[in-house]
C-alpha cells in the first residue's frame, strides 16, 4: 500500500518546498511508493480536506517554517493529530532558523519596522495589521515566534536550511521505512573537502569577514574566516564549503549539544592564542554580529519566551 | 557503583569546625540516599584520623570513602594511600569544606553549603569508575640540544649518572658563548680555561654522544618516548681522520670573516672555529667553498696528508629515541642596527660587548690588544652604555641582568691594559646581586676609578675621529658631553631565533624576547609545561654562567628522576575522545597546553594519556561535546550542580 505523505508549508521563506522538489528524479521514484494527501504548495487542498481525514491516517507528515500565527499553530496542531509521524522539516520548523532572530524583539518592535520604518516601506497612513477588518479575518502574529517541537510533540527532524539534498534523500527513505532515526551523528569538519588542509596548531590572531581575506583554499577556520562547521552536524557534504563560503551553521548542532552557538564561541575563544585579556577582547569584539553568526539558525529553540524579560 | 559510601567529616582544629556545624553535615550526609556511615573527627590527616578510617571501612562493611575536609590538592594523596588497602582508590574523593566554607562564609552559610558540596561528592562518587594508574615506558636516553656552557653541564651530569645522553649542537664546535668570552666576572677566571676542561669531557665522555654541525629537525611523541630527526651536515672533513694540522687552512685561498670573532677575524673557507674547538677537526664553509662542485678548486685535499677531505660527503638524518628532552639553545645580542638613538652602531668605534670581548682575548682578533677600529691605536677615552636595547619599551623591556656585571668588568679590564685610560659608564641603575657582585662593582668603582654616570645617553655621533656621546648626569642634573675613542655596547641579550624553531616543534611557548616558557616562573623554573621536556641556561631567560649551570644541574636531575624508575606512573584522570563522533575539527589538538590531543591519520583525534594532565580544556572547547574527563563525566557534574543549586 502507498504511504500517505503531507507537507506544509508554515513560517518560512519557502525553500523547504522548492527542497523537495530539488532531490529531481528521485522524487519521481517516490512517487510510485506514496500518495500525496495534503501539500499546499503544490496541489490543491484546503484545510476542511484535512480535517476531514480520519485521525492517524497520514504516514508521515513534514511540516516546514515556523509557528509565527495562529493559523500554523492550528494546522501544527491538526497534523499532529492526523498524522503517525510528525516530522519537522528544516531549519525554521526544528530550531526557528532566520525568522527566529524575531524572538529578539517584541511585536510591536517587529511591526514598527516591517511597517513604518523600513527604507523601502510606503505607509503613508501607517496601516498596521489587524486580526479583525471589516471584511477580513487575519490570523493573529503570536507574541513569539515558536519551533514545532514547542507547540506539538515531534517524531523526527530533517535539518538544514533547505534540508540538503544528501540528508533529504537519506531522511526519506528512512522514514518511508518507518525509521524515524537517521543522519550523522559527527560535525561538518568530518565530510569538509577543506579538512586536510588544517594546520597542525590552529592559531587565530584576528577575525576576517569572507570578503576581508582572499581565499587560499585552506580551512577558513584556520584562516580567521568564521566556520561553523566544527560545531554543526555533518550530511550536507559541504555544499557551502564547496561554493567557497565558510558554514553558517545551518544544519544544526551535534546531538550531544544543546548550544551550538556557545560550543562554537568557546571552542572559537580557546583558538585565541597566548594573548592578554584586553587583546582577545578587541579581537573578540571585531566580530560583527555576535548573535547573527553564533546564533543564526537557533535563537527561537534558545530563547522561545523571547529575549530575558529583565534585559529587554 | 559505590553502595555503602563513609562521610568522615574533619574538624581541622577549629579551622573548619570553628565555623561549620561539623556534626550537622554528618548528620545531614547519614540520611543521604547511599551513604552507610559518617562520623566527624578532630584531624582526619593524623594518623589516629587514617586509622579511623581503616577500621571504619572494615566494621561498616563501606565500599567507597569521602572526606570532607581541605583541599584535594593538600590530601587527597594521603586518603587514597589509605583506600587503596581495601578498594580501588580513586573510590575515595574529597569535598572541600574548609578553603571553599569555613574560610570564605559565614557560620550558616558554611554548613549548609558544606553539606550541599558533600552531597554533590556523593552524586559524583557514584558515577565514578574504579581506574588503574596509567603506565608509560622509558626510554632512558636524554637529547640535549645547544652545547653551550648549559648543555655542556647538563650533559655531562646526566652521562656521569650512568645514563645515555646525546649531545646536538648546530655550530661546528661547543662552547657556546662562554668559549667567546675573556674572563668572567667577579672572579676574573680565564673563561676558556675553566670552560674547555669540560668540552674535552664531553668528548671522551662514554656516555655523551656529541653530534656537532647537527640539527634537530623534527620531534614527535611523549614523555619516555620522543621520537627525534638529527640532521648531521656534511663537514666535508672526516672527523676522525683529520689531524688538526692546518696544513688545509694554509692552503686555502678564500678568505672571509670568523662569526666566532664577532666577524672582526678571518678565517679561511675551511676552518676550525678557534683552537680548542670539539671536536677536534676542520670544517669547509659550503657557502664560501670554491670547490665543493663542479670542482674548481681542492688545494685543501692535496694539501691534507691525512686525507681526511671529502667533497661528497652528503647530509645524513640520524633517528633516536630519547625519553627525555633539555634545551639549551642560548642567546643572542639584540640587533644593534635597531638602536636609532645610538647611531644604528653603524660606526666602526661603536661596539657590542661581545665584539669587546673578542678584543679583550688573547686568541682574539686584536690578540688581546684594545685598539681604536677605525684607527688600531690605543683608545684614550672609553664610554660604555649599559642597558643598550634592555629595560626599554621601544625595544626589550626587560632587564638583561648580566650587563652590568660585564661592564664592571669590561671597564676594569681596560683600565688593567690601559692604565692612563679614562673609563665611563653610563647606567640606570646597577643591579649587582650574586655572590660577590656588589663588591667586585665597588672595587670597580672605588679602586679603578671608572667613572660611573647615572643617565641615559641621548644622541652619539662623529666628530673627526671622535665619537661623540650626549647624556645627561641624573645625579646632578647636569648635561654631559663625552669626546670618545671607543663605545661599547651592553647589548640587551635576546632569546635565540632557533629556540622559537625548536620550540614550535616541541609545542611549547616562548615569549617575546623568545626565551622559552617555563611551566611556573617559580616552582617549575626549568620545566616545561609537557612532561619530560626542561630547560637550561640563557634559552630561558638572561643570566650568567653560575646561575646557566645551576639551572643545567637542575634540569639534569629532573631528567634523572624520570630515569630512576622503569616505568612512569600516571595518574588515570585523562580526556576520553569518543572517535565516532570526533570530527576532527582540529580544536583540541590546537589548544590542549600539554600537546597530548594529537591527530591521528584518519583526522580524528587522539588523546596520548602519558601526556595528558587532565586539565580539562579540551573538554570544554569541543564544540561536538565529544571528549569525556575520567570520572568527570557530563551525566555525573549535571547530578552535582542539580544537588547544588
Ligand atoms: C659580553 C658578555 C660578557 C659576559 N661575561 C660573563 C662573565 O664574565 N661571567 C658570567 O658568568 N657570564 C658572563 N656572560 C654570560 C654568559 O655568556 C652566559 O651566561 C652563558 O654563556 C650562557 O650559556 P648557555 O649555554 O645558556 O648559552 P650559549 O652560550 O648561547 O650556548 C648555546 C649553544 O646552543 C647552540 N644552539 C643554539 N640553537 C641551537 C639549535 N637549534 N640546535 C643545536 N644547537 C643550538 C649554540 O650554537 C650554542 O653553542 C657574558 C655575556 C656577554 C654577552
Ligand atoms: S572549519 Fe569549516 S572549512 Fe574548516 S574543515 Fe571545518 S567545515 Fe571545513
Ligand atoms: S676546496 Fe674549498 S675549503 Fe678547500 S681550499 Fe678550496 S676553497 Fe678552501
Ligand atoms: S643588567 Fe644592568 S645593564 Fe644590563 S639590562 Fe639590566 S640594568 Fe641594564
Ligand atoms: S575538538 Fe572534538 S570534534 Fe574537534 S577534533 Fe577534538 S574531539 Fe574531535
Ligand atoms: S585534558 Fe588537558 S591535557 Fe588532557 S588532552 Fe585535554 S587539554 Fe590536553
Amino acid at each position: 500500500m502507498k504511504k500517505k505523505i503531507a507537507m506544509y508549508w508554515g513560517a518560512g521563506c519557502g525553500g523547504c518546498d522548492v527542497s523537495l522538489l530539488g532531490i529531481h528524479e528521485k522524487l519521481l521514484d517516490l512517487l510510485d511508493d506514496i500518495e500525496i494527501v495534503f501539500w499546499p504548495c503544490a496541489t490543491d487542498f484546503k484545510y476542511e480536506d484535512l480535517e476531514k481525514m480520519p485521525d492517524k491516517s497520514i504516514d508521515v507528515a513534514f511540516y516546514n517554517g515556523a509557528i509565527r500565527t495562529e493559523e500554523n499553530e492550528k494546522i501544527a496542531k491538526l497534523l499532529r493529530k492526523k498524522a503517525k509521524v510528525l516530522v519537522a522539516y528544516g531549519s525554521c520548523a526544528s530550531e526557528g532558523c532566520v525568522i527566529g532572530l524575531a524572538n529578539l524583539y517584541d511585536k510591536k518592535q517587529i511591526f514598527n519596522v516591517v511597517y513604518l520604518q523600513n527604507e523601502t516601506t510606503k505607509n503613508e497612513d501607517k496601516v498596521l495589521p489587524k486580526e479583525h477588518t471589516n471584511d477580513l479575518e487575519l490570523p493573529e502574529f503570536l507574541p513569539h515566534l515558536k519551533t514545532l517541537e514547542q507547540v506539538v510533540k515531534v517524531d523526527a527532524v530533517i535539518p538544514g536550511c533547505p534540508p540538503p539534498r544528501p540528508v533529504l534523500e537519506e531522511a526519506l527513505e528512512a522514514l518511508l521505512q518507518g525509521k524515524t532515526n537517521f543522519g550523522k551523528e559527527v560535525a561538518l569538519c568530518d565530510e569538509c573537502p577543506r579538512k586536510d588542509s588544517k594546520p597542525e596548531k590552529i592559531e587565530i590572531e584576528r577575525f576576517y569577514r569572507w570578503h576581508e581575506k582572499e581565499d587560499n583554499g585552506d580551512c577558513f577556520l584556520a584562516q580567521g574566516m568564521i566556520c561553523m562547521g566544527p560545531a554543526t552536524l555533518a550530511g550536507c557534504q559541504g555544499e557551502c564549503i564547496s561554493a567557497n563560503i565558510p558554514c553558517t551553521g545551518c544544519m544544526g548542532p551535534t546531538p550531544k549539544v544543546k548550544d551550538q552557538g556557545a560550543a562554537m564561541l568557546s571552542a572559537i575563544a580557546s583558538l585565541l592564542g597566548d594573548i592578554d585579556e584586553e587583546k582577545e577582547e578587541e579581537i573578540m569584539n571585531s566580530i560583527r554580529d555576535m548573535i547573527g553568526t553564533f546564533y543564526k539558525y537557533r535563537a527561537a529553540k534558545l530563547l522561545p519566551e523571547g529575549r530575558l524579560k529583565d534585559e529587554s | 557503583m559505590a553502595r555503602r559510601i563513609g562521610v568522615f567529616v574533619c574538624h581541622c582544629g577549629v579551622n573548619i569546625a570553628g565555623v561549620v556545624d561539623v556534626e550537622r553535615v554528618a548528620e545531614e550526609l547519614r540520611k543521604y540516599p547511599g551513604v552507610a556511615f559518617a562520623t566527624t573527627y578532630q584531624y582526619m590527616c593524623s594518623d589516629p584520623g587514617q586509622n579511623l578510617i581503616r577500621q571504619k571501612i572494615e566494621e561498616e562493611n563501606l565500599d567507597a570513602v569521602i572526606i570532607a575536609a581541605c583541599s584535594p590538592a593538600m590530601h587527597e594523596e594521603t586518603f587514597r594511600s589509605v583506600c587503596k588497602e581495601f578498594f580501588n582508590p580513586y573510590r575515595c574523593e574529597m569535598a572541600n569544606i574548609r578553603e571553599q566554607c569555613s574560610w570564605v562564609h559565614d557560620k550558616k552559610e558554611a554548613t549548609e553549603k558544606a553539606i550541599k558540596l558533600v552531597k554533590a561528592t556523593v552524586e559524583k562518587l557514584r558515577g565514578n569508575e574504579d581506574l588503574m594508574p596509567i603506565f608509560v615506558p622509558i626510554e632512558k636516553k636524554c637529547l640535549v640540544i645547544g652545547g653551550g656552557i648549559a648543555g655542556i653541564q647538563a650533559a655531562l651530569d646526566i652521562a656521569d649518572a650512568g645514563y645515555k645522553v646525546i649531545l646536538v649542537e648546530k655550530e661546528a664546535s661547543i662552547g657556546g658563548r662562554m668559549a667567546q668570552l675573556s674572563e668572567t666576572f667577579p672572579t676574573l677566571d680565564c673563561s676558556q680555561c675553566i670552560l674547555t676542561p669540560k668540552m674535552v669531557a664531553v668528548a671522551r665522555h662514554p656516555n655523551i654522544k656529541l653530534m656537532a654541525y647537527s640539527e634537530v629537525i623534527d620531534i614527535s611523541g611523549y614523555v619516555g618516548n620522543f621520537d627525534v630527526k638529527i640532521l648531521k651536515k656534511p663537514r666535508y672533513v672526516d672527523e676522525d681522520a683529520c689531524t688538526v694540522c692546518g696544513d688545509c687552512e694554509k692552503a686555502c685561498p678564500v678568505i672571509i670573516p670568523n662569526e666566532f670573532d664577532m666577524e672582526k677575524k678571518p678565517r679561511k673557507a675551511i676552518y676550525i672555529p678557534f683552537p680548542q674547538a670539539v671536536p677536534s677537526t676542520y670544517t669547509i664553509d659550503r657557502e664560501a667553498c670554491l670547490g665543493l662542485a663542479p670542482l674548481t678548486c681542492a688545494q685543501c685535499k692535496d694539501a691534507c696528508e691525512a686525507n681526511a677531505i671529502n667533497y661528497d660527503m652528503q647530509p645524513k638524518i640520524v633517528e633516536e629515541r630519547v625519553g627525555a628532552i633539555i634545551v639549551a639553545t642560548g642567546y643572542d645580542l639584540y640587533d644593534k642596527n635597531k638602536l636609532v638613538e645610538y647611531g644604528y652602531g653603524e660606526d666602526d668605534d661603536i661596539i657590542t660587548s661581545l665584539e669587546f670581548e673578542r678584543m679583550l682575548s688573547a686568541s682574539g682578533p686584536t690578540g688581546g690588544e684594545i685598539i681604536k677600529p677605525s684607527t688600531g691605536k690605543v683608545p684614550k677615552k672609553v664610554v660604555f652604555i649599559q642597558c643598550a636595547g634592555s629595560r626599554d619599551k621601544q625595544h626589550m623591556p626587560y632587564c638583561s641582568s648580566i650587563c652590568c656585571m660585564y661592564t664592571a668588568k669590561h671597564a676594569l679590564l681596560y683600565k688593567h691594559h690601559v692604565p692612563d685610560g679614562e673609563a665611563y659608564i653610563f647606567y640606570i641603575d646597577i643591579r649587582a646581586t650574586g655572590k660577590n657582585y656588589e663588591e667586585f662593582i665597588a672595587r670597580v668603582m672605588e679602586e679603578e676609578r671608572i667613572n660611573y654616570i647615572r643617565g641615559k645617553v641621548a644622541k652619539i655621533y662623529r666628530e673627526g675621529d671622535k665619537i661623540v656621546v650626549w647624556g645627561v648626569d641624573t645625579l646632578t642634573g647636569k648635561k654631559v658631553e663625552i669626546k670618545a675613542d671607543l663605545v661599547v655596547l651592553a647589548m640587551a641579550i635576546v632569546g635565540r631565533k632557533e629556540t622559537k624553531e625548536i620550540a614550535k616543534l616541541l609545542k611549547v611557548a616562548v615569549d617575546d624576547g623568545n626565551f622559552l616558557k617555563e611551566s611556573h616562573p617559580k616552582l617549575k623554573p626549568v620545566e616545561a609545561l609537557s612532561r619530560g621536556i626542561y630547560f637550561a641556561g640563557c634559552a630561558q631567560s638572561p643570566k650568567d654562567i653560575p646561575a646557566a649551570v645551576a639551572q643545567a644541574s637542575a634540569a639534569a636531575s629532573k631528567v634523572l628522576a624520570i630515569f630512576s624508575k622503569d616505568k612512569l606512573e600516571k595518574d588515570p584522570l585523562v580526556a576520553v575522545v569518543d572517535e565516532d563522533r570526533c570530527s576532527g575539527c582540529g580544536v583540541c589538538v590546537s589548544i590542549c597546553p600539554y600537546g597530548a590531543m594529537q591527530r591521528q591519520p584518519n583526522g580524528k583525534a587522539k588523546c596520548i594519556e602519558a601526556l595528558c594532565e587532565g586539565c580539562g580544556t579540551c573538554a570544554a572547547a569541543c564544540p561536538s561535546n565529544n571528549i569525556e574527563m575520567r570520572n568527570y563525566k557530563d551525566e555525573q557534574i549535571e547530578k552535582m550542580i542539580e544537588v547544588i543549586v
